[in-house]
């Protein structure tokens, strides 16, 4: 929780690091899950992100200790072996992506509850921060967690202009992307591991559930503006941005009823919830896509349709 | 190690009367989610158990703030409220926005969830609930909170999931027909009038409902793996529903038993532990299953490698003694510079094994074969194969003379007798497009008849 809501935001150098941290987070999650929704693979980010806990567990095991880099190359394995388990299950068997995604997202995350429980009960055991990857706090960010946030946002969205054509050809066309010579494989594989880089950093933040809705909605939302994909991957790093900056603020400076002006509301959830607000504004009030402008075109056309019918009979 | 094994003795005498019920608890709970859970396989709604086990928070939050009492019937219908709300918001937006259906529940259920731990942490003063109980469940309890039934102190969370089980296994048998006509093509259903979207929506009462129950038990992220592991495992077993049904709840009878005793060893959580053996078993029938198994495919197509590569060899000494028009023994040296292209000489090799322990090949001198009676005949059937599919393809397909072999040497492992009587009725010629003599139908004959 923030502590006192009465400070000058700008000015306190903890919320600088957190809305910093959250925002460059939510634009990177914006960016790339727009290549995730356009696949058809949203949810298996999921998966991806319930699978950081027994990763991390494993780590803990294997190392005996907190070791920052090895808990989150631990979840990065695991989260890389989630998405290709599902991957794996759904080509080479009857069992479709669903049933897939949800196996992973069950099975992942009850191992990594077992192996949890054993750390915990074993007398050397200390659960503590195992947890806080899957609850996610983003109060905790600290000024070191914003600098490597910040250079893997940067590699990502390097990777992502780099390879643009090619996400897009994998994204659209995946026969026209084979047909050019270009490995259909490789950039799935390099997407879902860019997928999972962005899902394991950002966990600590926003937690296993709200990473989903960082990677989803900001894209969506953007998908209701544009029908260009350059348009669509610029403006979900922009909703995705300005959601988290915006949650962040909102959870720190308005009070919970009854919590006599201190604490404050959980970040995560508030920038999940600010980032949904905006999705649903976009599916009403969308100039072209939004519900609102489908039904006035299509009263305008029964008008028109019921002016012009009788001419035509 | 040693721990382990000394756990394992003393198994017996861990289980008191509490772990009784809490393991009956956990078999109900299985069963209870595995039944409906093949439904929404069938029907590829399996993510909407994970899903709507997330988004039910907000309604148990809600019932939580307004009652402000931990009453299960209040949480009941908030949870149900909820899971209604949910699946009505995945599915406007999707129509609405025309979004995949994939995304619109992820939109759905985060929102909903965020909402939920926004609320929860708004209330958190007023009522206490532990996070870690919501998202792990606490089978290991159930038997502390009891209620007084016909003289029996049965685990309340028990006397909910019995409920829930009895109604979902009464709705799915009165309404069988309908459901399955419903799961498996819902534009037939609609023709007929059997209003699928009402179906559906008693249906998804029904998950929501055995989500809620299990809860508790489980949690809300494990319930996944008991919705969707039984049905996936016993989907890969069979091709039927009632059997599905049944593997399915075999399965997670299995898993809950197995465990809550792996829990009990290791000392761990139960309902995590019954997770992972429900999806290790899948992951069993994965590999294992007769018909759809990763190994048992892996069998099947090595078998018919071996086949090939028989058929291979036999066809090879047939054509030399058709050219040399005697029989002569063959060396391996000349069988493997002739089949050099068609495989691995691993493959050969162990198929010419089989072919002389089986009788179809005789070993001559070392290292020299010729075919037996019966392998001539074999053989001559499927060159015969050969031969007619070459002239079929060039009399039906125009196909030049020059294209006609390598698909035939595909397709002659596959052509049986009545399928080459057919053919040769067809193509009203004795030769091929190459100038070979198609041969006759093959007479069986006895291995020891003179040659």
């Amino acid at each position: 929780m923030l502590s006192p809501i009465t400070f000058s935001l700008f000015s306190d150098p903890t919320a600088r690091i957190v809305i910093l941290g959250c925002g460059v987070l939510g634009a990177c999650a914006g960016a790339l899950g727009c290549f995730a929704i356009l696949r058809r693979r949203a949810l298996v980010s999921d998966a991806v992100a319930h699978a950081a806990l027994p990763g991390v567990c494993v780590s803990y095991l294997i190392f005996g200790e907190r070791n920052l880099p090895a808990l989150i190359l631990g979840a990065f394995v695991f989260g890389l072996l989630a998405a290709g388990s599902i991957a794996l299950v759904q080509r080479y068997s009857r069992i479709k992506d669903d049933a897939a995604t949800a196996l992973a997202i069950g099975g992942f995350f009850g191992l990594g509850i077992v192996l949890s429980r054993i750390i915990q009960n074993s007398p050397t055991g200390n659960r503590a921060g195992l947890d806080g990857f899957i609850f996610g706090k983003a109060a905790s960010l600290v000024w070191s967690d914003v600098v490597s946030i910040s250079i893997l946002a940067i590699c990502i969205l390097g990777t992502l202009a780099l390879f643009f054509k090619e996400f897009s050809a994998v994204c659209f066309d995946r026969g026209f992307c084979a047909s050019l010579g270009w490995s259909v494989l490789l950039y799935e594989l390099l997407l879902v591991v860019l997928v999972t880089a962005c899902a394991v950093v950002a966990l600590p933040a926003t937690g296993a559930v709200l990473i989903v809705a960082l990677l989803i909605i900001p894209g969506i939302t953007a998908r209701f503006w544009t029908d260009s994909l350059l348009r669509m991957v610029l403006l979900g790093g922009l909703i995705g941005f300005s959601s988290a900056v915006l949650g962040t603020i909102v959870s720190a400076t308005v009070p919970p009823p009854g919590s006599d002006g201190r604490g404050g509301w959980p970040t995560g959830p508030m920038i999940t919830l600010v980032a949904s607000a905006l999705f649903f504004l976009s599916l009403f009030f969308s100039p072209r896509r939004g519900v609102v402008a489908d039904w006035i075109r299509t009263r305008r056309m029964r008008k028109l349709l019921a002016k012009q019918l009788p001419e035509v009979l | 190690m040693s721990s382990f094994a000394q756990n394992l003795s003393t198994l017996s005498t861990l289980l008191t009367e509490d772990d009784w019920w809490n393991m009956t608890t956990g078999v109900v709970c299985a069963v209870s989610c595995a039944i409906p859970g093949c439904f929404l396989l069938l029907r590829r709604l399996s993510l909407l158990g994970d899903a709507l086990s997330h988004s039910i928070l907000p309604g148990i939050a809600l019932a939580f703030i307004i009652t402000g009492s931990r009453n299960i019937s209040f949480m009941l219908f908030g949870a149900l409220l909820a899971a209604m709300i949910t699946v009505f918001i995945s599915r406007n937006i999707q129509v609405w926005g025309r979004i995949p259906e994939d995304s619109a529940l992820g939109v759905a259920f985060t929102s909903l969830f965020a909402l939920g731990v926004v609320l929860l942490s708004g209330a958190a003063r007023h009522v206490d609930i532990d996070p870690g109980c919501v998202l792990y469940g606490s089978l290991e309890f159930v038997s502390f909170d009891r209620i007084d039934l016909m003289g029996f102190e049965i685990p309340r969370v028990l006397v909910s999931l019995l409920v829930i089980l009895t109604i979902s296994i009464v709705a799915i048998t009165t309404f069988f027909k309908e459901l399955t006509l419903v799961s498996f093509d819902p534009t037939l259903a609609k023709t007929l009038g059997f209003l699928p979207s009402i179906i559906s929506t008693v249906f998804l009462l029904l998950v929501s409902s055995v989500i809620v129950a299990s809860f508790e038990a489980v949690g809300s992220i494990l319930v996944v793996t008991m919705l969707v592991a039984p049905a996936a495992t016993a989907h890969l077993l069979t091709d039927r529903l009632v059997p599905l049904l049944l593997f399915a709840a075999f399965q997670a009878v299995i898993s809950a038993i197995l465990g809550y005793l792996g829990a009990v060893m290791l000392n761990t959580s139960v309902a995590g532990m019954i997770s992972v053996v429900s999806c290790v078993l899948f992951l069993g029938a994965l590999c294992l299953s007769p018909r759809y198994g990763f190994v048992s495919r892996l069998v099947r197509r090595c078998l018919l490698l071996v086949r090939i590569a028989k058929e291979d060899i036999l066809g090879i000494i047939f054509k030399i003694e058709e050219r040399l028009g005697k029989s002569q023994p063959v060396s391996s040296k000349t069988l493997s510079d002739l089949l050099r292209d068609e495989g691995a000489s691993v493959l050969r090799t162990f198929a010419r094994y089989q072919l002389l322990s089986s009788g179809l090949l005789k070993e001559e001198s070392r290292g020299h074969f010729s075919l037996s009676p019966s392998g001539r005949a074999f053989a001559q059937s499927i060159v015969r194969g050969h031969r007619l599919w070459e002239t079929y393809l060039e009399q039906f397909l125009n196909l030049p003379s020059d294209h006609v072999h390598a698909p035939s040497h595909l397709v002659e492992h596959y052509l049986s007798p009545p399928l080459q009587s057919m053919i040769a009725r067809q193509v009203k010629t004795s030769q091929d497009p190459h100038g070979s003599i198609i041969p006759k139908e093959p007479i069986p004959k006895k291995d020891n008849a003179d040659d």
